[in-house]
């Protein structure tokens, strides 16, 4: 097990504590907290993957993809922010309608 | 290692040992304006002796100039975050420790 | 040698271990605001990581636009949702549907990790990519540093469609409304006067961080990232655009990015008969040309998204 594993393993951990924050937790904002964790893993174990080329340099193409997605997650991230303040503004609550609790 | 990778190498990890300090005083000490007291002032001190540390390595005047432009950033950048984080506990009403 | 990679292997499990426990704690946190200074640590740990897998292109990146300007965002949003009043906004945690309290997502989640770690796992310890084929063609794309060559030369479309697509985000967030940016009744004389005193500075380091892009770590994201850093400063500071500069000129700076991008191209189509397809010889020149307008957008786009709505529809609450 190289260290490139344990990155690579790192990024999969990554990525499954924010799937399950995503999946359990119902206030928006820590969604988007998750989202943004699960980005980080995606992009740890694909970084973690172009370094597996030996005595060379990484390989540049990956490095580029997760360049551009981290640009892309923020796009996204501040759309969604907008999102959640409009939904809080209508509703009065940074949830979505399904995840209320049943006894409201 | 040569005299000057000794050198780089005590100036490290006498920095580290100063950011140490400073962490230590954020976990141990009583409120907002005593942490950032010591987070600052020993931060600043570590970060100093860590470039100083990098700039024995220095290959060129460029390098050096860059260090010394990022140690002069991050004293302002600490310096002025710990100032606007205090006034902002201040507005807020956050008390200070007594004994 | 084998006291050097043991020490490696130390740094690299401590930095895998912080960034693990960091995610965890900063998506458990009962207090939001916790979490979010939290995730900031995290996207520093991040560029630490970054800088072990020798992507430090990546690593400025992480640094200025995923830990800095994410961190700002969300903070900006939660100070926005605390001040609306939303009822029972900060401290619902968890309690939604009736797995939320159940070990089911645990086993489904440990699951899928199992399945992923298992194929990590299976994959060859060395794969050169497409390394090879970058390394042949570097000299030809105009630069020396392969990220830009990747990002500007030979998949030069993706990042023409990801310029359009931060175009589009701030698209959303303006058509759905302006929200009111709250500042301080007295903003403090040192927030004045330190945005002063790092514009300029700013304005210089992204302006490095373009030109050494070609051929060291830097480029036009990164270089953009800071200028839109200076625009949050300054917008946090109180500054705000002259009523003449929010239109014509603001949609100028927010274009001229995608639309330069677009131009090249229409003009490789036209002259080499393939979208764009660089010469060799013009290769470099045309590649400063779109970076330092993609530099442009990038940093205007960035500074309006963090201002959250269209500079006109702005209500300011003092």
């Amino acid at each position: 097990m190289t260290a490139i594993h344990l990155y690579a393993l790192a990024g999969v951990g990554l990525f499954t504590l924010g799937l399950h924050a995503l999946i359990v937790h119902a206030h928006l904002l820590r969604k988007i907290l998750a989202v943004n964790v699960m980005g980080s893993g995606v992009f740890l174990l694909l970084v973690a993957l172009a370094r597996r080329t030996g005595e060379a340099l990484p390989d540049a193409v990956p490095q580029a993809m997760v360049l551009t997605g981290i640009v892309v997650a923020i796009a996204a991230t501040a759309l969604a922010l907008v999102l959640i303040l409009q939904l809080a503004a209508e509703t009065g609550r940074a949830t979505l309608p399904d995840d209320r609790r049943e006894s409201r | 290692m040569t005299p000057s990778d000794y050198l780089t190498a005590c100036l490290l990890i006498v920095g580290a040992v100063f950011f140490l300090a400073g962490t230590l005083g954020l976990l141990r000490f009583p409120d907002v304006y005593t942490r950032l007291h010591a987070l600052t002032k020993a931060d600043n001190v570590g970060l100093g002796l860590m470039i100083a540390g990098l700039a024995v390595q220095a290959t060129s005047w460029a390098v050096l100039g860059k260090l010394l432009l990022i140690w002069v950033l991050v004293l302002l950048a600490g310096a002025s975050v710990a100032q606007l984080i205090a006034r902002g506990a201040l507005h807020r009403g956050v008390r200070w420790w007594r004994r | 040698m084998a006291a050097l990679s043991s020490l490696a292997w130390l740094i690299d499990g401590l930095l895998v271990v912080g960034l693990l426990w960091l995610a965890w704690r900063a998506l458990s946190c009962r207090d939001l605001f916790t979490a979010i200074v939290l995730f900031i640590a995290f996207g520093l740990l991040m560029a630490l990581a970054w800088v072990r897998l020798e992507a430090p292109d990546i690593a400025l990146a992480e640094a200025a636009i995923g830990a800095g300007l994410t961190g700002a965002l969300l903070l900006a949003a939660l100070a926005r949702l605390q001040s609306a009043d939303a009822d029972e906004v900060i401290t619902e945690r968890g309690a939604g549907r009736w797995w939320s309290t159940s070990p089911l997502p645990w086993l489904a989640v440990s699951a899928i990790a199992v399945g992923m770690g298992y194929v990590v796992m299976s994959l060859p310890a060395a794969a050169p990519g497409l390394s090879h084929e970058v390394a042949t063609h570097l000299a030809a794309s105009g630069v020396g540093n392969p990220v830009t060559a990747v990002l500007l030369n030979f998949r030069g479309y993706d990042t023409l469609l990801e310029l359009m697509v931060l175009l589009l985000a701030l698209l959303g967030v303006w058509s759905l409304g302006g929200m009111p940016l709250h500042i301080d009744t007295h903003p403090s004389p040192v927030l004045d006067t330190l945005s002063r005193q790092l514009l300029p500075v700013l304005i210089l380091v992204a302006a490095y961080l373009l030109w050494a892009g070609a051929d060291a770590p830097g480029g036009a994201f990164q270089a953009g990232a800071v200028l839109g850093a200076a625009g949050v400063l300054l917008l946090l500071a109180g500054w705000r655009l002259r009523t003449g500069l929010t239109r014509l000129p603001l949609r100028l700076a927010l274009i001229v990015g995608p639309v330069t991008f677009v131009i090249v191209a229409a003009v490789t189509l036209l002259v080499e008969g393939q979208l764009l397809a660089f010469p060799t010889e013009h290769a470099g020149l045309l590649i400063l040309i779109v970076e330092t307008a993609a530099m442009l957008s990038i940093g205007a786009t960035l500074a309006a998204l963090f201002m959250g709505g269209h500079p006109d529809n702005q209500q300011v609450h003092r």
